[in-house]
This record gives structure tokens, C-alpha cells and sequence, in this order.
């Protein structure tokens, strides 16, 4: 009763609220059924943060916890940029729609396109270390694993093996009604993401605490993590940005925010052996910007 | 409501009593005597070092990010934040007058620890929400948009710790009931918009009890 009053009570309030949102959409002829809630009806609910056993194997699951939500700090020598886990796995790789850990943990062993064979979670974690972290993927049979796998089954605990679990990824988004679009995007970005991530994308690091993440340039995600694709950035967006408004945006809005974010200079894919065309060839026939020219600069040419 | 007519009754004597600007540097010399023409020595409220007045619920300023405190003055002044003390005082400042008392008071060095309040609630309902969130209404921590320690980042984040319980109450219900609209994206909206009244109570009072901490 009393969650339902006030409930009703921001909606009236406040037109920025989902609700609002989507009526809103509704009637610019959107699908309301694209409005992602910051929470997914039936996901799955892992345990709580409390539970973590105190005995030799909740130890390996703290760490793994520290190292996913300050990678740069605990496993150091496997990341070569300003991220951590935590940035695209929100909520210490807890929330739903936000690719979360207990989802991926009953998913694999799974074949994947991007490296055309059968990977183990050991692997899969290993790819996010090498794209997303644009650092070294640690030993597979090393602590920062093994770290990293203990969080993810003992956040899965009880969850159906073998299932795709709701939740599970970023939600898929519906194509948009126009092509996205660099200075849509960049109106978008100015007005909802660039308080956080700073007008120039390089985001907010105070000491050794990188508050808000870098979204392109040296210290960002390289040309080949997930994330360069226009679809995936989107689709996170989304859901999940800004920073506690997740579903805010339309449909529209986070295509052309996307496509903005990835028209940036960002690290070198580390599959390029030296010839951007070939690389862009073998590994890019996505919906992303690798190879384009975007003013004077070919994307992925001036990066190291 | 009492003590709002105090504050008013307070602020009204205050504002006969400013003394003119002298040439001290201008945001310095507002702080301390006003300007002449209606806005009042800030320190009178807001401490000779900024450091706020807990019991009378005047938040400190010391520290705080200057644009924060900038867009605070507007926000008064076009009503996006109600406080019937703070309207008149920020209605008779300039844009320049703005800038100068913000410029002085965000340079000041940090308060001194609260204290006072215990701690009562560690790792209970209060700490839990200021650091881990509310994720399953989409409700970030508090700390992973105001520092990790409630510290204040950048020029739009203001530090919320060792801020009074009072006050800090009283922003949160603020934005419930649509008498703060300032915020930028809507953000703070939205967090107040998830947090229940027993909720309110728990931040504000856990936040209460933690020191100011300068920004490394
Ligand atoms: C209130 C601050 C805030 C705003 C506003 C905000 N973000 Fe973020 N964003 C964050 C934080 C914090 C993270 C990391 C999340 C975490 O670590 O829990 C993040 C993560 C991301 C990521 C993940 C990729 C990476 O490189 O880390 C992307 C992409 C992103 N934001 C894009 C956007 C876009 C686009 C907007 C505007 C529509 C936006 N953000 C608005 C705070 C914000
Ligand atoms: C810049 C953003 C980013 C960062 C940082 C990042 N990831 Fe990912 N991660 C992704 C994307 C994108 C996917 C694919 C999600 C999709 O397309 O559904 C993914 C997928 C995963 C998956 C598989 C999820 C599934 O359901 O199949 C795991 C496991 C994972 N990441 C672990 C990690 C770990 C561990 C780290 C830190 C070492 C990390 N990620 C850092 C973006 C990121
Ligand atoms: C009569 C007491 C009084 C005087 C004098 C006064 N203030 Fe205030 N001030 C308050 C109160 C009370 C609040 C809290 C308002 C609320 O509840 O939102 C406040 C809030 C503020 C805030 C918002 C702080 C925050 O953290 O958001 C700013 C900025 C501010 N005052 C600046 C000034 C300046 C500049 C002066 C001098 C020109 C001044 N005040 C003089 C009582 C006073
Ligand atoms: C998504 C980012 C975000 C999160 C999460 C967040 N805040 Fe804020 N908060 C802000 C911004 C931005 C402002 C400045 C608003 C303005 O300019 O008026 C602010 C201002 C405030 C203020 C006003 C301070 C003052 O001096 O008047 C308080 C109090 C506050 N937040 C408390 C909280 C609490 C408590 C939580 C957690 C329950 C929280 N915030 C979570 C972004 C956030």
C-alpha cells in the first residue's frame, strides 16, 4: 500500500519517471515494450552481499569482488587502462540487464562468433581482460581467475544451469527510426552524459579512484571490446544510463548517444598486425565505426 | 515550523544590519558584512569559516565545489529551491556577487568533524544504502556519485558528509516533494524519488556521522 502510494506520488511528480517516459514514447509512436526498468520483472536474485561465507572459500570470493570492482588496483598486471569490471557489469556485476555475473556464470562452456570456438568462462573473462580492460588476459589457472570465478558461482547459487536467464546480456534494443547520427548524439551527450564522463569523455579520476569512467581516448576500452559496437552501446545505454535514470533515454537518443561515444579515438584492437584495412576486414564486419573517417582522423589509425 | 520563522525573523534583522561592502576582495567582504543591498553577512549563519551551524540546520559551504554553490544561489532566486531564508539573500546578489561569495567560500579549507552524533549505524540499513545502493528500484550508492567517502566530485557533486541530519532530512524530502527541482538530469529526483521515508532518516543519519573529508 504504502510503496504503491509513493510510487504513484513520483510518477505524478516527476515526468522524467519511466512511467512518463514511456507514455511519452508511446505517442511519438515508439515501442513502449522497449522501455527497460531499471529492474527486470523475474531476474533471478542472487544472494546477498552479506552472505559471503567467512571461511577459506568466502575469501576467494571477496577477492574476486575487489578485483571486479577495483581491477586496476588488484589484478594490475592484466589491465591497461582507467576501467574496472564494474563499469559495464553494474552493481558489482549484480544487476540484470547489465550483463551480470550470475547469468554468464550458467552460459558456459558456449561457442562464440567473435573467436569462432568454444569458450570456457575462463576464457570469456580472459576476452575482457584483453578488449574491455585493453590489458593481458591473466592465466587461466591463475588467482585472478579463479578470484573471478568464485564471485561468479557463488553469486549463481541455484540459478538453472544451461538456461539463458532473463537479465541475462544488455537487453536487445529495437532498431531506431533514423539513422543514428554524430551531432544528434553529441547534443544528446552534452545534455545527459557529459556532467559525469566530462564534455571531452575522459570522465572524472579523483586520486586512485576513477569515479566516473572514460569513454574513449588512451584510457578507455580498445577497438575491440564489445562495447565499440554501436548495437552493444546502445543497447547498455540504454538500460543502464545515465547513472541512475536507466530507460530515460528514447530509443533514438541512445542509438545517436552511441554512435557519438563511438566515433572517438580509443585503443588499437590487438588483433591489428599493421594494415587497418585488413584488420577492419577480419574483424569488423559489424555495426561499428573501425576504419571510418570522422573529420581529418581514419578511426583506429593514430591508436597504439 | 517554528524554527523557520526564527530563521526568517533572523535573516529579516540581518538584512538591516548589513554593513557596506568595504574593499576587501568582494566574495570575502560578502561573506563576512554583505553586500549593503539586502544580502546579509553569510558567515552569521554559515560560520566564520563556513563550517555550517548543525543545530540551526545551515549546511556548512567550506569546501563545497563552486559551481555547486553557484547554481544553489540561482536555484533560489528562480525558485527551483525553496527556502524562504535563503530566497531573499540569493534574490539580492548579483551574477557577479554570485560567483564571488561561491569563489570565496568553495576555497575555504574543510570543516572540522561534526562529532557530537554516534555512531549508530554501521553497516546497518543507512550505511547500506550510502554504499552499496538500492539496485533493485535502479538506485546507484550514494558515495559512487558523491565520492567514495561522500567527499564531493567535480564541480556538480557537493560533499554530503558530516553534513547536519536536519538538513540533510530536509534536501531529500525536498526533492520528494518537488520543492528542490535543481538538480541537474533530474538525479537526485530520481534517488530521492526510491528512497522511503524510514530510508531518509537512515542516510541522513548514518551521513550525519561521518567527517568531512578533503578531496585528494
Ligand atoms: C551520474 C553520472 C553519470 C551520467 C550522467 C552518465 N554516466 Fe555513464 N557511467 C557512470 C558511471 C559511474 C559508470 C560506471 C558504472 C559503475 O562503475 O558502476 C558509467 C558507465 C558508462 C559506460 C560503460 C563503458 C565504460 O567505458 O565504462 C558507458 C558506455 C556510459 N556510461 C555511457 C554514458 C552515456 C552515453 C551517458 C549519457 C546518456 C552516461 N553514461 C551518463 C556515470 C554516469
Ligand atoms: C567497457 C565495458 C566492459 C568492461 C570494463 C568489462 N566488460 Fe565484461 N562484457 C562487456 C560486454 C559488452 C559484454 C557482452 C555483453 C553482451 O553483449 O550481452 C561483456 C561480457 C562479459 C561476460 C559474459 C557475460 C555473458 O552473459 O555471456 C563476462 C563473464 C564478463 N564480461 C566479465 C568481465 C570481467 C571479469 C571484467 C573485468 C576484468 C569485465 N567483464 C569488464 C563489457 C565490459
Ligand atoms: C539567516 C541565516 C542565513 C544567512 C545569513 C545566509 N544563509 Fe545561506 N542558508 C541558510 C539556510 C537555512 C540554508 C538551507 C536552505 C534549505 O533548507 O534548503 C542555506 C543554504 C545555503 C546554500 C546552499 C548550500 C548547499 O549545500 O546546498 C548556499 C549556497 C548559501 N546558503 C549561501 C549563502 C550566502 C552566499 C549567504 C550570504 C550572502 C548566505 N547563505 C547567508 C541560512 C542562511
Ligand atoms: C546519480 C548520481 C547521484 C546519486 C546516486 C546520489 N546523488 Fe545526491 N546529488 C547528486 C547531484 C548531481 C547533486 C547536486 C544537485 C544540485 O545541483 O542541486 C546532489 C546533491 C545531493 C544533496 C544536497 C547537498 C546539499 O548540500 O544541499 C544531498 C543531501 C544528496 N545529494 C544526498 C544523496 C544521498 C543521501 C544519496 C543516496 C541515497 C545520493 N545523494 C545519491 C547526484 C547523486
Amino acid at each position: 500500500m504504502g510503496i504503491r502510494f509513493l510510487f504513484l506520488f513520483t510518477v505524478a511528480l516527476f515526468v522524467t519517471s519511466h512511467v512518463t517516459r514511456a507514455e511519452l514514447m508511446e505517442q511519438k509512436g515508439e515501442s513502449a515494450q522497449a522501455v527497460n526498468k531499471p529492474i527486470s520483472v523475474k531476474a533471478f536474485q542472487p544472494p546477498s552481499n552479506d552472505s559471503i561465507p567467512d571461511d577459506e572459500f568466502g575469501k576467494m570470493v571477496r577477492l574476486g569482488k575487489n578485483i571486479f570492482t577495483h581491477t586496476g588496483k588488484y589484478a594490475a598486471d592484466y589491465v591497461g587502462n582507467n576501467q574496472n569490471c564494474v563499469n559495464c557489469h553494474l552493481d558489482a556485476g549484480r544487476l540484470a540487464n547489465s550483463a551480470p555475473l550470475w547469468a554468464a556464470w550458467v552460459r558456459y562452456p558456449a561457442y562464440r562468433k567473435k573467436n569462432k570456438m568454444v569458450n570456457t568462462i575462463q576464457e570469456r573473462i580472459q576476452g575482457c581482460f584483453r578488449y574491455s580492460m585493453n590489458g593481458t588476459p591473466p592465466p587461466a589457472n591463475g588467482e585472478t581467475i579463479k578470484a573471478l570465478m568464485s564471485y561468479a558461482y557463488w553469486m549463481a547459487e541455484g540459478a538453472p544451469t544451461g538456461v539463458k536467464l532473463p537479465g541475462q546480456g544488455y537487453p536487445k534494443l529495437n532498431k531506431p527510426k533514423m539513422q543514428p547520427d554524430y551531432q544528434r548524439g553529441a547534443e544528446v551527450f552534452a545534455q545527459n552524459c557529459a556532467l559525469c564522463h566530462g564534455a571531452d569523455g575522459q570522465g572524472v579520476r579523483q586520486g586512485d579512484e576513477q569515479v566516473f569512467p572514460p569513454l574513449w581516448g588512451k584510457q578507455a576500452f580498445n577497438w575491440g571490446a564489445g562495447m565499440h559496437r554501436i548495437n552493444t552501446a546502445a543497447a547498455f545505454i540504454r538500460a543502464n544510463m545515465p547513472l541512475g535514470k536507466g530507460g530515460s533515454l528514447s530509443v533514438q537518443q541512445a542509438w545517436d548517444v552511441a554512435y557519438y561515444v563511438n566515433s572517438h579515438e580509443r585503443p588499437q584492437d590487438p588483433r591489428f598486425e599493421g594494415n587497418l584495412e585488413a584488420t577492419k576486414e577480419a574483424f569488423h564486419s559489424h555495426q561499428c565505426r573501425y576504419g571510418d573517417k570522422v573529420g581529418k582522423t581514419v578511426l583506429g589509425q593514430s591508436s597504439k | 515550523m517554528n524554527k523557520r520563522i526564527t530563521e526568517s525573523l533572523v535573516g529579516a534583522a540581518l538584512v538591516f544590519t548589513a554593513s557596506a561592502v568595504t574593499a576587501a576582495p568582494l566574495g570575502k567582504a560578502i561573506a563576512q558584512q554583505g553586500n549593503g543591498k539586502g544580502a546579509p553577512g553569510c558567515i552569521s549563519c554559515h560560520g566564520d569559516k563556513g563550517q555550517g551551524n548543525a543545530a540551526a540546520g545551515y549546511p556548512y559551504l567550506a569546501g563545497q565545489p563552486k559551481e555547486y554553490l553557484v547554481n544553489q544561489l540561482k536555484a533560489f532566486t528562480d525558485k527551483t529551491r525553496t527556502s524562504p531564508v535563503m530566497q531573499p539573500f540569493a534574490g539580492a546578489l548579483s551574477a557577479e556577487e554570485m560567483e564571488a561569495v561561491a569563489d570565496y567560500f568553495s576555497q575555504l579549507p574543510l570543516p572540522a568533524p561534526a562529532g557530537g552524533n554516534v555512531v549508530s549505524d554501521v553497516s546497518g540499513p543507512g550505511e547500506r544504502l550510502v554504499r552499496q545502493g538500492k539496485w533493485s528500484v535502479g538506485m546507484p550508492a550514494c558515495f559512487q556519485c558523491h565520492g567514495d567517502r561522500g567527499q564531493g566530485v567535480a564541480s556538480h557533486f557537493p560533499a554530503i558528509s558530516g553534513q547536519s541530519e536536519g538538513y540533510l532530512k530536509k534536501q531529500l524530502e525536498h526533492w520528494r516533494k518537488g520543492e528542490r527541482s535543481n538538480d541537474p538530469i533530474g538525479l537526485m529526483q530520481a534517488v530521492a524519488g526510491h528512497l522511503e521515508e524510514s530510508e531518509i532518516a537512515a542516510v541522513s543519519s548514518y551521513l550525519s556521522t561521518l567527517s568531512p573529508v578533503k578531496v585528494p
